[in-house]
């Protein structure tokens, strides 16, 4: 069996013997900094505008909105089912379907609509990234078929980084079964390295905090 | 008494530019030590352990080692000399306890030429006159292994009448890399053409260097291009007056 | 002196192209430039100390590695996937024939993954009648040129967008189309069907997490996105090394890999995979495999030295740094692996004796373990690779002459006296005309040896009539 054919090989090649335990690892190198929520809603908005990004500081639920009934306008949006697009109201504006249980139904959809609408686990301050778990409020293909993402989440859910994220959900796989980290929005560089945006995911992203 | 130290030219100093062995012994004269020559040095094995003899270079650092037992300080105008012995020779003596103990004995005598100057001796300016424009070129192993970055430039700054522009790659390698610049020539070639273009666009009149490798390929190259631009080692720089 | 078993004519080829020259360059010289932004003591102060971590966390990963390795499975399987063992590139192969038959799966679509290049995954695939379509951009180019990657994170850095062009008017029946928006535009919209289509989606895997048995993937695009949230089921194809311990140790990695590759942070998606969509969950497959592949890293693992070739997470710094693949590029090393990684592993998968020239094929400038997110010493490796070339060839009898070269040259350096009058023999030679000029070439019969090839792109310095040992005797005597 290959299996144990490989797990042989690998431990006639390190010395080791079945169920030998591994040497210690240190600590998990985690450290996050003391920073104020002014400070991180700042960082976020010069990242993610670096990225190409749009980032809007919504000052209420019905500020946001009206923000992003300006940025749909009206036309065809799908949006999650996360509690949050329900209390700011934005999962019962014009042209927005919610409430998908049906996966074909949902991928149809996904695939014609402008604009995809979600919340977010999380937002990463330093690097203007947002964390997305998928469950049954938030599924995959909305923040990824449509050509323009727009995600709405309260300003509590802002983390420092990378670290804190990690010190937070030290292990995703428990709350998971998959954790996506978006950055910006999709972008090549394939074609004589110059920057093209909008490649297989959306190319145009918004990120509205509360 | 002033302090001695004694040179090992290298092999490529001693058979193809005496002259920068000479301006190493005179800038170390002029600073106040006295300077010897331990004559049965030839070469630290390097060329052998770089292209996978380990056995010959094994051979000749055994005598190498043995030449240089008694300095106080070594002093070498070559980065990647000093640093086959500093950094290498554990590695080649790694089975031979006797001869590791004294590599290990040697190698805190041992000192790039630029870094005894500014570490040892403690001194900047040696009180050299050149006029003219140089541009600096980063050897790799001084660079990456022995950390020679700030200390020429900072010995070339006290240089009177020198102007120093920085070429915009300093750090990448001029293709020499020993016995790769003959097995493969055309690759080794290429490289010493994109250092050159650097160099070229500095406006500079002469490039500087703490390796006479990197020298004899650069030098090779702007040759058989026709510049009219001098690669000169440190030690020249700074010795003239 | 060229060494005789390299391909010296195809290197000559690709440096006489100065548009690929420019290519190459230009693209590895802004790829270093932007690491370096990423990277400087004001924006990331830890950067030292996070690549001493990450060299740590690998080391541990791999001299541990079967016990990461069982731990890896039990967290998949526990989670609803499975883990399948490869012996080599014929059993994975084999698995997804299988499994794409049982399916009744006809098209794949795929993530760039180094690995399946290694293992010629797609050719295996096109002889059972299945399609495999690379959705990454870059490999969809190399796809559709029956190409190989010329760069391990810039596939196609070797094609300008006017090679894009006539490659899409031929392959795809599109119109000539020449500007790279528009030409991403055509690429989105063939591949959008595909991956709506698929029935099976495959990537590699940046990083197996131990603890949680989880694959993480980093693309830019969101194609591996596609791959990984549409088709039914999801295969991973990854080599064992691919381990880390804990998914905490990905606050080490994402912070290099991402800087070390394109200069980016963070790349726009980083996904964290741990089995088959649970089922609370709206979407994503509901099928989920990970295909440990050996290939030969078991046999490199019995090397204490050169396991750390092992670490490698594919960032490509090393290449973009590496002033040899800068001027070769990466259709001049013989594996799909290219640059100072390449010029390490591909000795160590393929047998030195495939390419015995490879390890030679560099300066040892150093400039690859400088910026090694994980701190692979390669350099040194390059070295233990020549070595074991030498002995090697020594054991078949094979370049004799250059043996012979350095055992008298060996002999000779241990006498100072005959090395100097060998010196003094020298010069009578290569004295040159007197006026200091460099010579252009030797006279016979030194024209047959090293100086042949020095002489063959540089001018060589005329020996000085007296060598610095004896002008040294005449200032000492001067001087007295």
């Amino acid at each position: 069996m290959s299996r144990d054919h490989v797990l042989h090989k690998v431990r006639t090649a390190l010395g080791r013997s079945a169920g030998q335990p591994p040497a210690p690892l240190p600590e998990a190198r985690l450290a996050v900094p003391d920073m104020d929520m002014e400070t991180r809603l700042s960082q976020f908005a010069s990242a993610l505008e670096a990225l190409g990004g749009v980032f809007h500081r919504a000052s209420s639920p019905d500020d946001a909105r009206s923000r992003v009934a300006s940025l749909t306008g009206g036309r065809p949006a799908v949006a999650s089912n996360a509690a949050f697009l329900r209390e700011c109201g934005i999962s019962s504006l014009p042209g927005v379907r919610s409430g998908l249980e049906d996966e074909a139904e949902l991928r149809r959809l996904c695939a014609a609509a402008d604009f995809g609408i979600t919340s977010a686990g999380f937002g990463l301050a330093d690097t203007g990234s947002l964390v997305m778990f998928s469950s049954g409020e938030e599924a995959r293909m909305i923040s990824l078929l449509p050509p323009v993402h727009i995600a709405v989440f309260p300003r509590e859910k802002m983390l420092t980084g990378l670290d804190e994220l990690f010190t937070v959900v030290p292990s995703p796989a428990e709350v998971t079964s998959s954790m996506v980290l978006i950055t910006g929005p999709s972008r090549t560089a394939d074609i004589e390295q110059i920057l093209i945006r909008g490649v297989h995911g959306p190319g145009e992203f918004h990120v509205v905090v509360v | 008494m002033p302090a001695r130290v004694s040179l090992f030219v290298t092999c490529i100093v001693d058979q193809l530019f005496p002259e920068v062995g000479l301006a190493a012994a005179d800038v170390l004269e002029r600073i106040g030590y006295t300077v010897d020559f331990p004559e049965k040095q030839t070469c630290c094995g390097q060329p052998a352990f770089n292209t996978g003899y380990r056995d010959e270079a094994r051979e000749v650092a055994c005598h190498c080692l043995e030449v240089l037992a008694g300095a106080d300080y070594v002093v070498v105008p070559s980065g990647s000399c000093a640093s086959m012995i500093t950094h290498h020779y554990d590695e080649l003596f790694a089975r031979d306890p006797a001869r590791l103990e004294a590599v290990r004995r040697l190698k805190p005598r041992v000192w790039e030429f630029s870094k005894f100057l500014l570490e040892v001796a403690g001194v900047e300016d040696v009180g050299a006159r050149y006029d003219g424009v140089v541009t600096f070129h980063d050897s790799c192993h001084g660079l990456r292994e022995l950390g020679i970055k700030e200390g020429p430039r900072r010995l070339l700054g006290r240089v009177q009448g020198l102007t120093l522009r920085e070429m915009d790659i300093p750090e990448e390698c001029c293709g020499f890399g020993g016995t790769f610049s003959v097995k493969f020539p055309s690759i080794s070639g290429g490289m010493s053409r994109t250092k050159i273009e650097s160099i070229v666009k500095t406006g500079a009149d002469a490039v500087v260097g703490v390796d006479a490798s990197c020298l004899l390929q650069l030098r090779g190259a702007l040759s058989r291009d026709g510049l009219p631009i001098r690669a000169l080692h440190l030690a020249q720089v700074l010795a003239a007056h | 002196m060229e060494m005789s078993t390299a391909p010296h004519a195809q290197f000559r080829e690709t440096l006489a192209d100065s548009g690929l020259q420019d290519a190459i360059y230009s693209a590895t010289g802004r790829l270093m430039e932007k690491r370096l932004a990423t990277i400087r003591p004001d924006v990331l102060p830890d950067y030292q100390e996070l690549r001493e971590r990450a060299g740590a966390l690998k080391k541990l990963a791999i001299e541990n590695l079967d016990y990461y390795l069982e731990q890896f499975e039990s967290n998949v399987e526990a989670r609803g996937g499975r883990v399948v063992w490869c012996r080599d590139a014929g059993e994975a192969a084999e698995f997804l024939v299988k499994l794409a038959r049982e399916k009744d799966a006809r098209l794949l679509t795929k993530v760039k993954s180094m690995t399946t290049e290694e293992i010629g995954l797609n050719e295996h695939l096109q002889q059972h009648g299945l399609e495999a379509v690379e959705s990454d951009l870059g490999e969809f180019i190399v796809q559709l040129a029956r190409s190989r990657p010329y760069h391990i994170v810039a596939p196609a850095l070797n094609l300008t967008r006017y090679d894009v062009a006539d490659l899409f008017t031929r392959t795809l029946g599109v119109e000539r189309e020449t500007v790279p928006e528009n030409q991403t535009k055509i690429a989105r919209r063939v591949l959008r069907e595909k991956f709506l289509a698929a029935d099976i989606g495959i990537s590699g895997a940046n990083f197996l997490v131990a603890d949680s048995g989880a694959v993480v993937l980093v693309t830019n695009e969101g194609n591996g996105r596609m791959c990984t949230t549409l088709p039914r089921v999801h295969v991973a194809v990854a080599g064992i090394e691919k381990l880390i311990p804990r998914a905490q140790d990905l606050a080490v990695f994402l912070k290099l890999l991402g800087r070390s590759a394109t200069g980016q942070p963070l790349t726009v998606y980083t996904s964290f995979l741990a089995g088959p969509r649970r089922a609370n969950e709206a979407d994503g497959p509901g099928e989920f495999y990970v295909l440990l592949l050996d290939n030969g890293r078991s046999r490199l693992l019995a090397d204490r030295e050169k396991r750390q070739s092992l670490y490698c997470i594919r960032c490509g710094a090393c290449l973009n740094h590496c002033p040899v693949y800068r001027k070769i590029g990466g259709h001049n090393y013989p594996w799909v692996y290219s640059g100072p990684i390449g010029t390490v592993i591909s000795p160590q998968f393929l047998g030195i004796a495939h390419d015995p020239w490879l390890p030679f094929a560099s300066s040892l400038c150093g400039a690859c373990a400088e910026v090694c997110p994980v701190k692979i010493d390669l350099p040194k490796l390059i070295l233990e690779l020549r070595g074991e070339v030498v002995k090697a060839q020594s054991r078949e009898g094979a370049s004799r002459l250059e043996r012979l070269g350095f055992r008298v040259w060996s002999w000779l350096m241990r006498r100072p006296k005959l090395y100097e009058l060998a010196g003094m023999m020298g010069s009578l030679v290569l004295s040159g005309s007197g006026d200091g000029k460099w010579l252009r070439g030797v006279p016979f019969p030194l024209s047959a040896g090293p100086l042949k090839a020095w002489t063959s792109v540089r001018d060589l310095p005329p020996l000085p009539s007296r060598s610095f040992r004896q002008m040294w005797r005449t200032r000492q005597a001067g001087s007295r």
